[in-house]
């Protein structure tokens, strides 16, 4: 069983139904993906997250061998490695496997909630598909604002018998050989960082929240456009460690946004040729060949990196722009820029953090799962494990399937 | 070929207000598929049981199902004992295009045609499964290659195991201690090879050689022939499938020259400084007498000589946990660390802050200006910029400099001694690593079976290589399973059909066998190519490649593609109604058209895509036929080439560019415009492009005016 059906995950399980193993996932968005799949692009090759879901995708659906649950969280994990019981938490999706995805609900849907694939940019109707390319293609009711029987217009206009407004939670149980924890992450809530006005100035936003902006299926269609105006970004302040490497934060560093905020610096640049970026750094962790990808992009005038930290984030009332204090450690001197847009690099928390672990895993002082060879038949990947990149976490995923794998033949011949 | 077909229309999802679904009956019973034509409010609930039932009783072959698109419900219409053709009523007719037009009706009638005859042009591949080897080779006997040991044995499978050197362990048997790898990640721990070591020897089902090198391995995966020199006899062995983890090596020292190794006998490398920690005692290399000071280079400043992107994250730690190594001989030892940028991401974190709190180790960004050693072999060093007040001379008594890691395939040459065609070796990206170009599939190599692990494959640390070695296990496994069983390994995953040679036309030209991205043909004494099926991928670049198109797939073939071509009615002497081969590549271009239609957006109705599994698939002659049947533009939907290209198929959108030489060398032969022939780049993502893209190509075609091959 793996829980999470995010990179982590969905790589896990098809490497491992590949090599001939039943798989189940347990994914709590009514989607597979996981954040991948609300990024713009990868670094360092620039390229849709997209392509390689899509085969995964397609891996899935070509093997019996994998079956997944979404909405769905592990509640209790029990027993021992080759014989675990798991049970599950279904929540209702409110829409059964007979939706085709036709639409036709949306159209009559009165009610309004906040696009979350989106981070609260933009609304969708209460019954939505999350994004475009959604997997499965199932629509999902989010209750509430959605008034459920007292409305039921979306009910009335289907014509396939999939909407049940009257559904109720279950709980399912499951036998599993072993389990793959591949939870991964949330952004850090930039909102705690006082200095860098977060939550205060409507163009300060955080790094996942500009990958949907540059998103073509994302809340403005792939426009970079200041939050407080709607006008075109000319110029953008990219803040590395929000929250990251600070002992009032996260003591740790994140390990991807460096390379992150190199990349959102070509979104912005993609689409503006005046526009410029300024990204302020304390060390630029583009490890080994990434270092090319970081010569690339600094390559571009437009794009400047200052190695210092930021003191604060105010705004200038007259002209509504963004003023940056920092100071340029390599020369020696404090420095103030004006911007349009601040991102906060804001860093990578483990989900694991605030709830409680499903399973008897050990968890280490920032809730990352403890890495085990030898098993108690549960393994971590990807960013359950370690704030890691989407390189390792597939690199992980697959180390992780062949150790559950290990795991049920040593049980079967005990 | 499928000999009895029935054809299961479905009017939901807004097809039935869209286009006349009675006609579309009458379009399938005209090409009278033998079985019936049926239709359905929606076929994907309680009616797909009447298309198993027709299969069942009607004894049905082939079965085409016009309703959605064919990336979903894969499952609902997987039947037992048929053929299933999907037709795209639904995103690329219904929603992509206004309702009851005539051009509307006729795309819907024409992909019908179209699917028809995919279904009748199909037959069900034969799988090859002549291969069966369940043994893995693993070279290297480094962690990596002991772990991935380790996980092929404990999964049941024979391990051969070849180390080139005495004893196994690699770097890591040569190290003091290793990164922190237990909470809270701030001291270093012990290694743990030897355990690695004891636990392969104990495995009954691991083959071990050690001072042993590979010298030639030829066949394919579930039937690898090796051939293995170890101690000075050669060995055969059969493999079902191979990893590779030869490591890495220290660079050339005369990279470090400016920094005085070689010169001055108190400079050394990160290697030598671990070996001699590892033995014991940290001392001046000159005279023997302890080493208190000790400095580090990182060596990884913009336009250091020195520096190679081949460190990773490594490096960085190295020098930190050096450093700890010199401070641990008393209160007056003391180290200093120079870098550009302290690459300790994640909980390495952790580590970096406990160092830094360490009163009697320095860390400083800076630039080495000059080395240089006194009378008494001390080594002067001049840093500057440095964030202790600027410039600075220091006196140490040993100066350590990063290594970098660089990965053995750089230099190898016939290290696994591959005998194919294109090459010994595997062939490895831009930096010389052993790696995929692909973030999301990292151990797909260009050679099917083999797959590589640990510092050949990136720059990482003990810990990552163990998982490493684990996961390319698995991708080994894998591989063997699939091949037994005659099937594709990624991304064509679980595909049982392969090409056909029509051997009797082939010219020798020896092009299949250039452009395979996967060295999948070899050629035999006449010049013909000889397919090791296993090597194959399935993605037809072989069949574009063909001057006499005699490749051929089963269930995709130049026959079908050209009949499907056929089957588009195009409208004469309506200069309103161009018609335009859209051809796809189906993980990006043929996704990106159905998001187009999720979105509801609208593109030209003169549009006929029929979905390729790989842009190199695409002969130049099947775009030739298409031009000379009528059509008036051909337009070629793919993804993007170059440096950091997102072809599956590695090859597909470059190997494009050189056969759309010879498109436009047959255009103009036949007097048409080159305009009617273009490559458009689209990647999954960009839906929103499509329209304006067509539209644009279509106002082109206008301008140009109809092909006047038309009717011919």
């Amino acid at each position: 069983m793996v829980i999470g059906g995010g990179i982590a995950g969905v790589t896990a399980a098809v490497e491992a139904a590949e090599a001939g193993y039943d798989v189940v996932i347990v994914e709590k968005e009514p989607y597979l993906g996981g954040r991948v799949v609300q990024l713009y692009k990868y670094f360092p090759k620039l390229c849709p997250p997209a392509c390689g879901m899509e085969i995964n995708f397609r891996r899935i659906k070509d093997n019996p061998r994998i079956r997944f649950h979404t909405m769905a969280e592990v509640e209790r994990i029990e027993g021992r490695p080759g014989d675990f019981d798991v049970t599950i938490r279904l929540r209702p999706r409110y829409v059964n496997d007979r939706c085709t995805a036709c639409n036709a609900c949306v159209a009559v849907c009165p009610v309004e909630r906040p696009d979350a694939f989106n981070f609260g940019m933009g609304k969708t109707k209460a019954i939505y598909l999350a994004h475009e390319m959604a997997f499965p293609m199932k629509y999902a009711v989010d209750a509430p604002p959605c008034r459920l029987t007292e409305c039921a217009k979306c009910v009335e206009v289907c014509e396939y018998d999939a909407i049940d407004l009257t559904m109720q939670p279950r709980t399912l149980r499951l036998k599993a050989g072993a389990v793959i924890v591949a939870t991964g992450w949330k952004p850090y809530d930039a909102s705690r960082i006082d200095n860098l006005g977060f939550g205060r100035f409507p163009d300060v936003i955080t790094n996942v929240m500009l990958e949907r902006l540059a998103a073509p299926n994302g809340p403005t269609r792939g426009r970079i456009l200041r939050p407080s105006n709607g006008h075109e970004v000319q110029s953008a302040a990219f803040i590395q460690c929000a929250g990251s490497r600070d002992l009032n934060h996260l003591a740790y560093c994140s390990g991807i946004c460096c390379l992150a905020s190199l990349k959102e610096a070509t979104y912005l640049r993609e689409r503006n040729p005046n526009a410029r970026a300024h990204i302020f750094y304390i060390d630029l962790r583009t490890p080994g060949t990434y270092e090319f990808f970081s010569k690339k992009v600094l390559s571009d005038g437009h794009i400047t990196a200052t190695k210092g930290k930021v003191a604060k984030i105010t705004e200038d009332p007259a002209t509504g722009q963004l003023v940056v204090d920092a100071e340029d450690i390599l020369a020696a001197q404090k420095m103030r820029i004006g911007v349009d847009l601040v991102v906060l690099a804001s860093g990578m928390v483990s989900s694991l953090a605030e709830g409680r672990a499903a399973g008897p895993v050990a968890l280490d002082q920032d809730s990352f799962v403890v890495e085990t060879d030898d098993a108690n038949g549960i393994f971590a990947a990807g960013c359950a494990r370690a704030p890691v990149d989407v390189a390792t976490s597939v690199q992980d995923a697959t180390a992780a399937a062949q150790l559950a794998i290990e795991t049920i033949l040593g049980a079967a011949r005990a | 070929m499928a000999k009895k077909i029935g054809v299961y229309i479905c009017s939901g999802c807004g097809i039935g207000h869209s286009i006349d679904v009675e006609r579309l009956e009458g379009v399938a019973k005209a090409a009278a598929p033998g079985g019936p034509v049926r239709r359905s409010a929606a076929f994907c609930l309680e009616d797909a049981r009447q298309i198993q039932a027709d299969i069942e009783q009607e004894g049905l072959d082939g079965v085409v199902i016009a309703a959605c698109s064919p990336r979903v419900n894969t499952d609902v219409f997987g039947f037992k004992g048929a053929l299933v053709e999907r037709v795209n009523l639904r995103e690329q007719v219904a929603w992509s295009h206004p309702p009851n037009e005539d051009e509307t009706q006729a795309l819907a009638d024409d992909y019908l045609r179209m699917g028809l005859v995919q279904a009748q042009k199909s037959s069900p591949p034969t799988p090859y499964t002549e291969a069966h080897e369940r043994t893995v080779l693993v070279v290297g006997g480094g962690v990596a290659g002991l772990s991935a040991a380790i996980s092929a044995a404990r999964s049941d499978f024979g391990v051969v195991l070849v180390e080139k050197g005495p004893e196994l362990g690699g770097y890591a048997a040569r190290l003091h201690r290793q990164f922190p790898k237990r909470p809270p990640y701030d001291q270093l721990a012990a290694v743990d090879v030897a355990e690695k070591i004891r636990m392969v020897r104990s495995l009954p089902n691991v083959r071990i050689l050690t001072q042993a090198q590979v010298q030639e391995i030829s066949g394919e995966p579930g039937r690898f022939r090796v051939i293995i020199q170890a101690a000075g006899a050669p060995v055969e062995v059969q493999v079902g499938a191979i990893v590779l983890a030869t490591g890495w090596r220290p660079a050339e020292p005369h990279a470090y020259a400016a920094y005085g190794l070689g010169r001055c006998p108190n400079v050394v490398t990160s290697v030598d400084f671990e070996e001699m920690v590892a033995k014991g005692r940290i001392g001046r290399p000159s005279d023997g007498r302890p080493a208190l000071r000790v400095a580090f280079l990182l060596c990884d400043g913009e336009g250091d000589d020195a520096h190679l992107p081949y460190g990773g994250n490594v490096s960085s730690l190295v020098a930190l946990k050096q450093a700890t190594y010199v401070r641990q001989q008393g209160k007056d030892a003391s180290a200093y660390v120079f870098y550009e940028d302290m690459q300790t991401p994640g909980q390495s974190e952790y580590f970096y802050r406990r160092v830094q709190a360490d009163p009697g180790i320095f860390l400083s960004r800076g630039q080495v200006r000059g080395v240089a050693e006194d009378r008494d072999r001390n080594v002067l060093l001049d840093v500057s910029e440095t964030l202790m007040g600027g410039d600075i001379r220091l006196v140490v008594d040993v100066l350590v400099l990063s290594t970098g890691m660089i990965p053995s395939t750089v230099d190898a040459d016939g290290q696994l001694g591959l005998a194919y065609l294109q090459g010994k070796d595997v062939p490895t990206t831009r930096f010389g690593y052993a790696d995929s170009n692909f973030i999301c599939f990292p151990y797909e190599t260009r050679r099917t079976g083999i797959y590589s692990a640990g510092a050949v494959r990136a720059a990482m640390d003990l810990a990552a290589s163990v998982r490493d070695g684990r996961a390319a296990a698995l991708k080994a496994i894998q591989s063997i399973e699939k091949s037994s069983a005659g099937q594709a390994v990624h991304p064509r995953v679980g595909d049982l059909s392969y090409p056909n040679f029509f051997m009797q036309k082939c010219t020798s030209c020896g092009r299949c066998t250039q452009e395979c991205p996967f060295g999948a043909l070899e050629l035999d004494e006449r010049k013909h190519p000889v397919l090791n099926t296993n090597r194959c991928r399935r993605c037809g670049i072989c069949m574009g490649a063909c001057p006499v198109q005699i490749i051929s797939f089963n269930d995709y073939s130049v026959d079908m593609l050209s009949t499907m071509i056929r089957a588009v009615e195009i409208p004469e002497g309506d200069e309103e109604k161009p018609r335009i081969l859209v051809l796809a590549c189906e993980n990006d271009a043929y996704p990106a058209l159905d998001m187009a239609g999720i979105n509801r957006l609208r593109y030209p109705s003169s549009v006929r895509v029929i979905p390729v599994r790989c842009l190199g698939s695409v002969n130049s002659i099947l775009i030739a036929d298409a031009v000379s049947r009528g059509f008036d533009g051909v337009a070629l939907l793919g993804c993007k080439p170059g440096e950091d290209y997102q072809c599956h198929f590695i090859r597909g959108s470059e190997l494009l560019e050189t056969r759309m030489g010879n498109v436009r060398e047959t255009l103009g032969r036949l007097a048409l415009e080159p305009e009617r022939v273009q490559v458009m780049e689209v990647a999954i993502s960009e839906s929103e492009k499509i329209p304006p893209m067509l539209d644009e190509f279509v106002r082109t075609i206008k301008t140009i005016g109809p092909n006047p091959m038309k009717g011919f």
